[in-house]
């Protein structure tokens, strides 16, 4: 099986142990990695404000990078990026290129439990208490988790991936799909909502006796950490694929 | 009319001291708590919000055939129904009704309609008194403020506000919070006030093409304490209200109360299909805007609504917020994609004032899909230019450096270099960069994956 | 104003822009093996009414004479109770407002909810119901329908010009979110199951 690597900006940047993280875990089931190198942004950021104008640029670069690949998936550790890719991204034409590479975009999570049927980790030790957080985009928007607001049968991906892993205590907190204020551009044009909910979503951890959170979504985690680190409660943020590789942290 | 800057108001709300954002979003988090709770009780919930759904649509796409049916039947009832294309004619109805049988006191039921209309400064400028019969209209009356929340007018004011604000108008001990003693109050200094009204006005939440009757559903009895006791009721009813049969109200009545509060329904749930003996009814049918609406492709099923308030109880966002930051008639999620076609400059910025994450859709329990037209909103607003000039210039900037790869490189390594150079006092300052406010920056690396990468592993490809 | 015909027609001119959409079958969503009477017990309790069964009004009567002591106007609708205010004899619905305890038998119930539907014909003057300060209220146990669907399927439903579902007292939690009983309309309501 071959697939491409899409780096979400910002963990391009800031989260660059992300991304090693997911090659090599990839990479140890057997799956070929390609890593385009001029991909950018998905466009999420200029879309999520409705502006189709700019974010077509960037989607013609994203579908530059991606639309020739002989790959059967691309697969993003990032849960709102993937969603972008999968239900947004219509600034540029449809061609059947771009369609097909965008029905070929896939989250990381779900590409292991759905693709490749992988789920045991049991071989992995953990020994702590671990809040997991599923993004809004990922739960509302990938269904990777099933939705608090529906009468729907109960099920949550990321947690299938995390509890065959040794010792590790899953604990979930009193409002576990309230989003936490991250939003995009949201959290710093309307700064004092995104900080509340931010620092109410860290109360609940806290209050939860958590020590890591674990989420398949590193941009709400930048945005909980911010939160976290100013308020010094020592909590401390994974990706999935940091977890799952044992590394790097 | 002046811009509503919604995320001012809102931070306003949040910085006016630990308790009110606290208890306002503990009230309402309650609310949506509860709602999951009696939609479990329910084995064929998912089908009843289907059906909702599909029966709103339905009637929508036939709305000039149910509206005939609806004023036929029930003028052979005995109603006087009237037309009002907007808001002006609407009140000039509704006084000229009052009028004709001399009324000075009216007293009312909750109308967002009405609301809407802005039929009460209009009244009360001719000369007619006008009192709001449910409580937490009331006292929001009182207050001069408009209603926060579609079901919970007053419920962003604490036991504590109330109290004083009591005190103030009705003479009650300042001291004295306990909610119980607080409404036992006000039933006292009201219940006079019925007995003396010349006419009762109401909205109504539901009108059955059918049997020309409409439907008000309240849990303090007020509507019918107001159509029961003067000779006169007018109830204002916008067409979106309408649904084709009797039997529809199965499927309503069972979600609007567990969607809004979590009770199986409300306390009362009133049908009205003619006059009471010796006495006159009027029913005022009002577009204001709604069949305006229902020609926007992507806006018009938001003509679905029911008025529940679900979206308001979940929405993250509005439970830290509060009503009256949205300055408008309607607030909330549901607020945010109704507003803007009354007056898309005033409201320019409500749907920006979302976190996008898409709960209000999932709670609808006629399946509107808020968050997409909350983006589709926005996507209107860029294109008119009714975005804020430096946003749009921060945006434009965002699209030739996030679409040109060598310049992201570029601009990685600067910010790299500036976070790391730069002082903290300016990359702490809250004016500069409003991510710090409250959060501490994340660390910029010096390697990027992109750097990792092509030191360690495209020097192994062949 | 606008006559019905320009009103009609800015519906109309939008409607060109949409499809139509076809009206759903609704079920009934009758279960298997209800018991009505313990089911509306239930929800009657949830909505905080109180309830006897009993075999005679007198006994009705003596109970709403120890639950409410301080009763002086007594109103009733129905003449299986005589209270000591002739609802006949009124002249203006505001003449009940003295009313302490009102009284009316209702047509039926509905399981689901603890509701029981009353209309100008029960209620003989529609203000009985929302003055009174306390209510009692009579209904045939055999008059019980499962839920809202079976109850608005019910035939001639709204031949009255008033109908009502009455869930127990008045409420309200308008203020500071707290549940209140007796908000603008009875305090309390009591039900009697007593045949007709």
């Amino acid at each position: 099986m071959k697939v491409a690597l899409f780096v979400p900006c910002y963990i391009d940047l800031i989260y660059p142990e992300v991304a090693i993280a997911t090659l090599e875990l990839l990479e140890k089931h057997n799956i070929e990695v390609v890593v385009p190198l001029n991909q950018t942004c998905c466009g999420q950021p200029t879309a999520n404000e409705g502006d189709q104008k700019n974010s077509a640029k960037m989607e013609k670069v994203f579908a530059q990078n991606f639309q020739d690949l002989n790959v059967d998936y691309i697969v993003g550790p990032a849960g709102s990026c993937v969603k972008q890719i999968k239900l947004h991204f219509d600034a540029i034409e449809q061609t059947e290129k771009v369609t097909a590479m965008r029905a070929k975009t896939i989250e990381l999570v779900e590409f292991f439990t759905d693709v490749l049927k992988i789920t045991d980790f049991s071989d992995l030790s953990f020994p702590h208490t671990v809040a997991i957080h599923n993004s809004c985009s990922s739960i509302r928007g990938l269904h990777i988790s099933s939705r608090s607001e529906w009468q729907e049968p109960r099920f949550n991906k990321t947690e299938e991936l995390l509890k065959t892993i040794q010792n590790i205590n899953i604990k979930h907190i009193n409002r576990p799909d309230e989003c936490c204020g991250f939003g995009g551009t949201f959290c710093v044009t309307d700064e004092a909502v995104s900080a509340k909910m931010g620092q109410d979503k860290v109360s609940d951890y806290v209050g939860n006796e958590i020590e890591y959170v674990v989420s398949p979504d590193m941009s709400c985690l930048m945005h909980q950490k911010g939160i976290s680190d100013k308020e010094k409660t020592g909590l401390k943020f994974l990706h999935v694929a940091q977890v799952l590789n044992n590394g790097p942290f | 009319m002046k811009k509503v800057n919604i995320e001012k108001n809102a931070a306003a709300f949040i910085y006016q001291d630990d308790v009110h954002v606290t208890e306002h979003d503990k009230n309402l988090w309650n609310a949506r708590v509860k709602r999951d709770k009696a939609a479990s009780e329910i084995p064929e919930w998912e089908e009843l919000r289907n059906l909702a759904s599909a029966i709103k649509e339905h009637t929508l796409t036939h709305l000039d055939k149910y509206i005939e049916q609806f004023v036929e039947n029930a003028e052979k009832r005995g109603i006087k129904v009237h037309f009002a294309k907007d808001a002006i004619e609407h009140n000039a109805i509704a006084y000229e009704i009052l009028s004709s049988h001399n009324v000075k006191n009216i007293i009312k039921s909750k109308s967002m309609l009405q609301e809407e209309c802005g039929m009460t400064p209009f009244l009360e400028e001719k000369g007619i008194n006008v009192l709001e019969t449910d409580l937490g209209e009331r006292i929001q009356q009182l207050s001069g403020q408009l209603p926060s929340h579609i079901v919970m007018p007053a419920i962003h004011q604490t036991k504590e506000d109330v109290a004083k604000l009591f005190a103030e108008k009705i003479g009650t001990d300042p001291n004295d919070t306990d909610p119980s003693s607080l409404n036992t109050a006000m039933r006292n200094n009201a219940r006079p006030k019925f007995l003396v009204a010349d006419a009762g006005m109401t909205g109504g939440n539901f009108a059955i093409a059918e049997t020309g009757t409409f439907v008000v559903c309240t849990n303090e009895g007020n509507a019918d304490l107001t159509a029961s006791l003067p000779p006169l009721h007018i109830a204002s009813i916008g067409i979106e209200k309408i649904l084709p049969k009797v039997e529809d109200l199965g499927v309503f009545i069972r979600i609007l109360s567990r969607s809004a509060l979590g009770t199986p329904a409300t306390q009362y749930t009133s049908h009205f299909s003619g006059p009471r003996a010796g006495s006159t009814m009027h029913i005022i049918l009002t577009d204001n805007g709604r069949s305006k609406r229902l020609a926007m492709d992507e806006f018009w099923t938001s003509l679905k609504c029911i008025r529940c308030g679900a979206c308001m109880n979940t929405c993250p966002v509005y439970r830290r917020s509060s009503g009256l930051a949205y300055s408008a008639t309607y607030s909330g999620p549901i607020g945010i994609i109704i507003d803007p076609t009354f007056d898309p400059k005033k409201y320019s910025e409500l749907p920006y004032h979302s976190s996008l994450c898409g709960s209000c859709t999932e709670v609808c329990p006629v399946h509107i899909n808020i968050a997409e037209q909350i983006m589709d909103w926005r996507k209107v607003m860029m294109k008119n230019k009714e975005v804020d000039f430096s946003r749009r210039m921060a945006f434009k900037a965002a699209g030739v450096v996030l679409s040109n790869p060598k310049l992201f490189r570029v601009v990685e390594k600067v910010a790299y270099n500036a976070i790391n150079i730069l002082p903290e006092a300016i990359t702490e300052n809250k004016t500069l960069d409003p991510w710090a406010a409250h959060r501490k920056l994340p660390d910029v690396k010096k390697e990027t994956f992109r750097d990792w990468y092509i030191k360690n592993r495209k020097s192994n490809e062949q | 104003m606008s006559n019905k015909q320009e009103f009609l027609q800015s519906v109309r001119e939008s409607l060109k822009k949409r499809t139509k959409i076809e009206y759903p079958k609704i079920p009934t969503y009758e279960k298997e093996n209800v018991d009505l009477k313990s089911l509306f017990e239930i929800n009657l309790k949830l909505a905080a009414v109180d309830f006897y069964d009993v075999s005679s009004v007198e006994e009705a009567q003596k109970i709403m004479q120890e639950k409410l002591p301080d009763t002086k106007v007594v109103c009733s609708a129905t003449d299986e109770w005589k209270g000591n205010k002739d609802i006949n004899k009124i002249a203006r619905p505001q003449d009940l407002a003295d009313v302490d305890l009102g009284i009316f038998r209702a047509e039926f119930g509905v399981a689901e909810m603890g509701m029981v539907w009353v209309t100008e014909k029960s209620l003989k003057v529609n203000a009985i119901g929302f003055l009174s300060q306390h209510l009692a209220v009579l209904l045939d146990p055999a008059n019980i329908t499962e839920n809202m669907h079976t109850a608005y399927n019910i035939p001639g439903l709204f031949d009255v010009n008033y109908g009502c579902f009455v869930m127990g007292p008045s409420a309200t939690a308008d203020i500071g979110a707290v549940l209140v009983r007796g908000a603008q309309g009875a305090k309390s309501l009591t039900l009697f199951f007593l045949k007709k």
